[in-house]
């Protein structure tokens, strides 16, 4: 208490007060003032007197001092005096200052905002309680590692697993939400009874999924996303209990979930239902739509699960052999699933953002470098004056401390503005499937991250002007009045910082190289189509009025007419799932006349109208396509992929073959009557799969999606197809209206290769930028401390030839080496970053051999302004300058 | 601070202490004289340490300060007790007798074991 009081009043006398210091003077006056008085009354001389009273007081100043230090906190008075000094003497050299916190601020900035994503994705927790012992649980088959699960297994592997507390269930579902101005397409999902208490999230209103409510029988209920809630429920309490109508069947709404609930899964999910099990997919055992997440038991781990999922999926395949044959288990952190697709890229966007950090600290430390050089004078000058080696350490920590301060102050605020900048740049589609991005912003971790950081940048930057150490030589520096030629120790070190300069922008360069030439080659892919100039979307009709298959088929007929004849549209047609969507939505086939295993054989199955090849300008390579009257009246017909025809009929014409269900069914055999060029159906890195194609008109469905080849620019085109499609009834939804352009450039593989090439590439532009500017800084100042050595030449008669190439070959000599070290540099960091590149290998020649000689040419420019101020010295000058 | 000077300042606060509760309220001189006198030219006291040491008691709230007129008319600053101070001069005297006399009984006993 006592201590804590005087610690106060010393906190409090760390303001500089004047009144406390005269107070101390006139104390002390009036102290001498009495002795004196004393020591006259004692019969002294005044002299005497005060030289005794002075004598006895032991100093004026000492005393002073000693109450000075008592009244405040030294350590803190001479920090604060250091800072002072370090702003001043920073202040004093504008140029070199701004500089310097630019730089920082720069290389700071963007690996905080880099960060802030890798935080946002990999290191803050997903919002579930305890969310490691999450699992994601799928089927897997050999063609799909992580397949999906089929209801009836799905209640097999919750009522025989003894590894999981729980085991849940979800899947994408559209519904038409009929609202007061019409019905609207909405993206919702559904999910078992306990999906929500898996997860360990309790809505905010109302309440969650009880057991059972997710039974055919069970009354129909609705759980609202929170924006959902907010958006287009106005955010009134008073929804819960509410009916609303979802695709004509009335659900009740019982609960909202929390504003900060995300699952990226169902990303766009905003209206969460439960199975209801029903129609002819949930109730089959072969159909797999659903997906699996698991809270592990305590002490079982995912090795242990996965082992008891595979011994009952083994078992479930000898009890169901037609079934289940070749379908094991998949047991994966969901954070694996949620975030494992950006990992490797934000491993690398963070891994070129310290680069640049990197670069810019070593700028800076050069800078340092240059300027603990010109003040060798003022060094020398304070250490004759008494400042000790551990005072003048102290003031260089504390000035590099100030400039990291400022360097880290203006790089946070950078990373601030630059973090929501980026995440607007990601398309929504993509963003809704990583909602985990939302939270991103300056949080407790990156400001300890940016704090970390730039503590190491102080140290660093602390320790370089003594690498000098400049004390060492307090009498030189006085003797030479700091004009001295440059230490070849310093220049040694100085031409290190620019090899690393140089090199790190290698790295970076190609780095950004090789991203964006894989961009360019997936772009290149052969799509099997024509992208340009075809408009896309999605209809959904509402299941009650368009349940039946005449239905369904009628309104594609009616949905494909109308558009067609819009002008300006070419051709169009409908198919179950567009290209350069995924690969899956898979069919198993047992090919007639073949002996047969068992094993299934698993090919991309999408249900096209006639024309629909057409609209895409596929090829076709034997055979013919669909026509409009093939329809449920007439014999079943498919059109098969190249791929398939070529692992399944090697060296045999396909046409007139035929092949069935898995059980070769009558009313399952199909004749092939065509074979089309392999059209990229799933992402444009993944491999072609078989596939086979089957007429609309003979599996035709309420929901599917449209192709439309416009004579000019697709997107203009898009209002009057969707105009005419609701011409045909109101209540249709059209959903996920995009040109394929567009779906193809922003599809998850293209779009984050080429966000993070741009990313890199400015990171490597910056890097670059730096790079010859340290060199610049480093010939330049050689060439300014050497202005002697090559007075005297030039004056002996060297041609000013030899001087140019005297710092030219240095400088040269310095970008060689870099570039060297950065190729190799380069090769290995492109060796870890293999995963994001496409049809391009780590050592690409022609990127590597573009980025050499793009930093070679730089380097030489960078060297030739000051090599030529050096041939242009004047001797007469640089000779009398001694 | 080495341990000496911290036995050295906490002795040289007690002394202050003391003298201020004998003598009422008194200025930095006088308390310096008055324990070089009391000490009787055992402790050769460097007047300048004295106010440090004031300072700190000041700081701690043992006592406190106010200008003043000194018997000669002289002005300067006087230093009286505070409520703080006189349980701490108590406190601290007790411990020192204590200590004294453990450390009398101690060499005492030492000696004669020798």
């Amino acid at each position: 208490m006592k201590r804590l009081r005087a610690w106060m009043s010393r906190l409090a006398g760390l303001v500089p007060s004047q009144r406390r210091e005269r107070e101390l003077a006139d104390e002390i006056e009036s102290h001498l003032q009495m002795h004196v008085d004393d020591n006259l009354r004692a019969g002294m001389t005044p002299e005497e007197a005060r030289r005794d009273a002075l004598l006895k007081l032991g100093g004026v100043e000492s005393t002073r001092d000693a109450c000075r230090e008592r009244s405040t906190i030294p350590l803190i008075e001479h920090l604060l005096q250091d800072v002072r000094f370090a702003l001043r003497q920073l202040a004093r050299n504008p140029g070199f200052t701004l500089t310097a916190v630019l730089v920082l601020a720069l290389g700071l900035g963007a690996s905080a905002a880099i960060f802030g994503f890798v935080d946002a994705a990999l290191i803050r927790p997903l919002p579930y309680a305890d969310a490691g012992r999450l699992v994601d649980v799928t089927e897997s088959t050999p063609q799909i590692p992580h397949a999906a699960l089929s209801y009836p297994d799905y209640l097999d592997w919750k009522r025989l697993n003894t590894v999981f507390t729980s085991l849940d269930v979800h899947n994408g579902r559209g519904y038409m939400l009929r609202t007061s101005s019409g019905t609207e397409p909405v993206i919702g999902a559904r999910v078992s009874d306990g999906f929500f208490r898996t997860l360990g999230v309790a809505p905010f209103l109302g309440r969650g999924f009880h057991d059972g409510e997710d039974l055919a029988g069970a009354p129909h209920t609705v759980i609202l996303s929170f924006t959902a809630w907010r958006d287009r429920f106005g955010g009134r309490p008073d929804v819960i209990g509410q009916s609303v109508t979802l695709s004509d069947v009335p659900h009740t709404v019982i609960g909202v979930l929390p504003r900060e609930f995300h699952f990226a899964p169902r990303g766009r999910a905003e209206l969460w239902t439960t199975l209801h099990p029903a129609g002819s997919c949930d109730l089959r055992r072969s159909c797999h739509a659903l997906e699996g997440i698991g809270r592990l038991e305590d002490g079982v781990s995912i090795e242990t699960a996965l082992a008891e999922m595979k011994s009952i999926a083994a078992r479930l395949e000898r009890e169901y052999p037609d079934s289940n044959r070749g379908q094991g288990a998949s047991v994966l952190p969901l954070s694996e699933v949620i975030v494992g697709n950006v990992r490797p890229l934000l491993r690398a966007l963070l891994g070129a953002a310290g680069l640049l950090l990197l670069i810019a600290c070593v700028n800076v430390a050069s800078l340092l470098l240059v300027r603990s050089e010109s003040r060798r004078h003022e060094i020398a000058v304070r250490g004759a004056l008494g400042a000790s080696r551990p005072r003048l350490i102290r003031q260089f920590a504390t000035e590099s401390l100030v400039l990291v301060a400022g360097g880290t102050a203006a790089g946070l605020i950078l990373a601030t503005w630059a973090m929501p900048l980026l995440a607007r740049l990601i398309p929504a589609d993509l963003m809704a499937a990583m909602p985990y991005l939302r939270g991103l912003g300056l949080n407790a971790h990156v400001v300890a991250f940016a704090g970390g950081v730039s503590l190491l940048a102080a140290l660093l930057f602390s320790a370089t002007p003594m690498v000098r150490s400049p004390w060492a030589e307090v009498r030189a520096g006085l003797g030479e009045g700091g004009r001295g030629a440059a230490g070849p120790a310093w220049r040694r070190f100085g031409a290190n910082l620019v090899i690393v300069e140089l090199a790190i922008a290698v790295v970076l360069l190609v780095g950004a190289g090789l991203l964006g030439k894989s961009v360019h080659r997936l772009l290149e892919v052969d799509l099997g189509f024509e992208p340009d100039d075809l408009a896309t979307l999605a209809v959904a009709a509402p299941p009650s009025r368009y349940a039946s298959d005449e239905q369904a088929v009628a309104l594609g007929r009616e949905v494909l007419s109308r558009v067609a004849s819009l002008p300006g549209v070419e051709a169009a047609g409908i198919t179950s799932l567009l290209p350069v969507t995924f690969n899956g939505n898979t069919d198993w086939i047992r090919f007639v006349g073949r002996p047969y295993s068992g094993e299934h054989t698993e090919v991309n199955q999408r249900d096209v109208s006639a024309g629909y090849f057409e609209a895409l300008r596929a090829r076709l390579l034997r055979g013919r396509y669909f026509r409009d009257t093939e329809d449920a009246s007439k014999p079943r017909v498919v059109v098969i992929n190249r791929t398939l025809a070529r692992q399944y009929f090697p060296g045999e014409d396909p046409i007139g073959k035929r092949f069935g269900d898995t059980s070769l069914s009558p009313g399952s055999i199909k004749e092939i009557i065509g074979v089309v060029d392999d059209i990229r159906e799933g992402a444009l890195d993944a491999e072609i799969w078989p596939a086979v194609y089957y007429p609309y008109n003979q599996a035709p469905d309420a929901s599917f999606s449209l192709v439309v080849r416009t004579a000019q620019d697709a997107e203009s085109a898009q209002p009057a197809v969707s105009a005419a499609i609701r011409g045909i009834d109101p209540d249709l939804g059209i959903i996920r209206q995009a040109t394929m352009r567009s779906r193809i450039d922003t599809s998850p593989s293209a779009y984050l290769r080429r966000s993070s090439a741009w990313l890199i590439g400015g990171f490597a532009g910056l890097a670059l930028l730096l790079g010859v500017v340290g060199m610049y800084g480093v010939v330049a100042y050689s060439v300014g401390q050497r202005a002697r050595e090559i007075g005297v030449r030039i004056a002996l008669g060297a041609p000013r030839g030899s001087v140019y190439r005297l710092i030219l070959v240095e400088a040269g000599k310095l970008a060689a080496v870099g570039i060297t070290v950065g190729v190799a540099g380069a090769v290995a960091s492109a060796m870890l970053m293999r995963k994001l590149l496409f049809d391009t290998a780590a050592w690409d020649v022609p990127t590597l051999a573009a980025v050499a000689s793009a930093l070679a040419v730089s380097a030489l420019l960078a060297s030739y302004f000051p090599a030529r101020r050096a041939a242009s010295v004047d001797p007469l000058r640089a000779l009398r300058a001694e | 601070m080495s341990d000496k000077a911290d036995v050295w300042q906490g002795t040289l606060a007690l002394m202050v202490l003391k003298t201020l509760q004998t003598l009422g309220p008194l200025h930095g001189y006088g308390i310096a004289r008055r324990i070089e006198q009391t000490s009787g030219q055992l402790l050769s006291l460097n007047y300048g340490t004295l106010y440090p040491a004031l300072l700190k008691l000041e700081q701690e709230g043992s006592i406190a300060s106010a200008w003043g007129t000194s018997e000669n008319n002289r002005r300067a600053k006087f230093y009286r007790l505070t409520r703080t101070g006189r349980k701490q001069l108590e406190r601290q005297a007790r411990e020192w007798e204590q200590a004294t006399v453990i450390l009398a009984r101690f060499l005492a006993s030492s000696e004669g074991s020798s």
